[in-house]
């Protein structure tokens, strides 16, 4: 019995001594060092005395919370009111455009085209999705402004990135073309998982589209809202790639967000327990959906 | 749902105004690659005059300071064994989770999941501090073990899930005769699971592909970095080169605009394993 259970964890252990070194350990020395404590090995990371005035100093920053701007409805407002504002605006957007595209794509002929087509923006490096973003947004060559044009909207023509009234809406309203197709793709999946005779049996029963749509498809797909609403918020809160290449967090910080800030810290201030911090504040704004996807599929299983 | 031949139709030309509206930027940055500049300066989709040429793209890939095509090999360099060693170790602890008993065991997937959530800012800080000690910052086998680990959590939670779902009668009768677990896994489980772990694998590769914040951070050597590195590198100084950033995008995309293409099924069946437990 003693082979086979050296033969079961010889299953186990690689893995976990690899996530243990490199993911675990790293990530409650990241929570400590927010607190000035260095467990770091074989490196001085913070020579300060433990203390929580990285939180203090986090919280006072004009660069997380900047009232001012909040106030006078200006920016910069601060990158916790920058991420917010990203959910806020991003989350029903992508959720409902998904929902709504998947349902209308069930009766479209070549339906699996247009849905790979959407599903474009998931697949491309977010690198090139920033740049693709600040593309459509410039004045010139950008079909966002062409179209605009066209729509005799001449008011709203100009570099939208380098703006900062309208920095963060272009990098938000962008990230809603690039995300869309990952509800589209998950809500068609869960779509094709609702037994075709319920839907028939409605329509024989006479209702009208929008109450199979509100009454049938809405609540059989709630477990999957509930995964596409919190991995869009997650994947809103994270959300680097695409502000770095297209604005890097302005101008004169409009579209500073939580991940750009804490590589602010890290890599031009060298402030290594600030961007500790920052990286701990978005981490810990993070837990509650990550316990509520968590516990989906736990129920899943 | 709709009925009548005309809402039908309605659906249909409303779907496809929406599909191709949507793909307009990649149609944009194309045509921007391929074009001169002067020709588009009034917007890529004027075509009084079109003489397309590929300047553009051996511009990005020869660049003087920062020459994509060194990129686009440092970025194979990074991606294969990033995708082949966390998929090996992970399919390995995904079946000690799905067929053994062990103390801890549900703590131990609760971790895990927990870890596909953490964002990458959270981990980086000590390890930069670690790979610099162990002489490994700058280096191509730093940014593996780090894509390696990285990758683990969600490969394991994923391939769980796929063995739970796979008849063990054939693993119990090759137990009753002897065969060790190893052997079992091996010559019978990953046959079988070969395309659930083709689809890690797809994703995997694409993730490690498309990465940016994790190169940024442990990669500062031009000759060393990736794809996705070098490519805000062409913006330019003073003004934005547009030709050249479109024709370096292109080039970037297609890696993994190609594995999906071509390993379609595998790629959206994983997407949606990977966001929706079924």
């Amino acid at each position: 019995m003693g082979a086979m259970r050296l033969e079961k964890l010889s299953f186990l252990l690689p893995a976990l001594l690899l996530i243990f070194i490199m993911v675990i350990y790293p990530i409650l020395a990241t929570i400590l060092l927010s607190f000035n404590i260095d467990i770091v090995v074989g490196a001085k990371v913070s020579d300060k005395p433990p203390s929580l005035e990285n939180y203090f100093k986090a919280f006072s920053s004009k660069e997380l919370l900047n009232w001012k701007g909040v106030e006078t409805g200006t920016f910069p407002m601060g990158a916790l009111i920058h991420n917010a504002l990203w959910v806020a605006i991003h989350l029903p957007i992508t959720t409902m455009l998904g929902l709504l595209l998947a349902v209308l794509l069930q009766n479209v002929k070549g339906a699996s085209i247009i849905r790979s087509l959407i599903f474009l923006g998931m697949v491309v490096p977010m690198i090139v999705g920033g740049l693709l973003i600040a593309f459509s947004f410039d004045k010139d060559i950008g079909i966002v402004n062409f179209l605009l044009n066209t729509l005799g909207l001449k008011m709203f023509v100009k570099t939208w990135t380098t703006y900062p009234d309208t920095a963060l809406f272009a990098l938000i309203l962008g990230s809603v073309w690039l995300w869309t197709g990952f509800s589209v793709v998950t809500y068609s999946a869960g779509l094709a998982s609702i037994p075709k005779e319920i839907i028939e049996a409605a329509l024989i029963d006479g209702a009208k589209f929008r109450t199979i749509l509100f009454k049938i498809i809405i609540p059989l797909l709630k477990p999957v809202t509930v995964a596409v609403v919190a991995m869009t918020i997650i994947w809103d809160l994270k959300i680097f790639d695409i502000v770095y290449v297209a604005t890097r967090g302005g101008p004169g910080g409009a579209s500073m967000v939580l991940s750009i800030l804490m590589w602010d810290y890290f890599a031009r201030v060298t402030d290594y327990t600030m961007s500790a911090t920052i990286a701990t504040i978005l981490t810990f704004i993070i837990l509650p959906i990550a316990i509520i996807w968590v516990k989906l599929v736990m129920r899943g299983r | 749902m709709m009925r009548g031949p005309i809402k039908w139709l309605i659906v249909n030309v409303i779907a496809w105004i929406v599909g191709v509206l949507w793909i307009m930027p990649f149609v944009g940055i194309f045509m921007t690659s391929i074009r001169p500049f002067k020709e588009i300066v009034h917007g890529w989709w004027v075509f009084e005059e079109f003489h397309p040429t590929f300047s553009k793209y051996f511009e990005a890939l020869f660049h003087p300071s920062y020459p994509l095509w060194r990129g686009l090999i440092n970025s194979f360099i990074i991606v294969i064994p990033s995708t082949i060693i966390p998929l090996i170790l992970a399919a390995l602890a995904a079946y000690a989770f799905a067929r053994f008993s062990f103390p801890i065991k549900n703590y131990l997937f609760l971790t895990m999941l927990f870890m596909m959530t953490v964002p990458q800012q959270m981990m980086i800080i000590p390890i930069f501090f670690m790979l610099h000690n162990m002489k490994l910052l700058n280096t191509y086998l730093g940014l593996i073990l780090v894509h390696s680990s990285w990758g683990i959590p969600w490969i394991t939670f994923f391939l769980r899930n796929y063995f739970t779902m796979l008849p063990t009668e054939l693993e119990e009768a090759a137990l009753v005769d002897g065969a060790s677990y190893r052997q079992i896994f091996w010559r019978i489980v990953f046959p079988v699971a070969l395309p659930g772990i083709v689809s890690a694998a797809v994703l995997q590769f694409a993730w490690v592909w498309n990465d940016f914040f994790f190169a940024l951070m442990l990669i500062y050597d031009p000759k060393r970095m990736v794809a996705t590195q070098i490519l805000p590198l062409l913006k330019g100084q003073y003004h934005i080169d547009w030709g050249l950033l479109s024709a370096g995008s292109v080039m970037v995309m297609t890696v993994p605009v190609m594995v999906y293409a071509l390993l379609h099924r595998y790629y959206v069946k994983g997407f949606t394993a990977w966001a929706i437990k079924k």
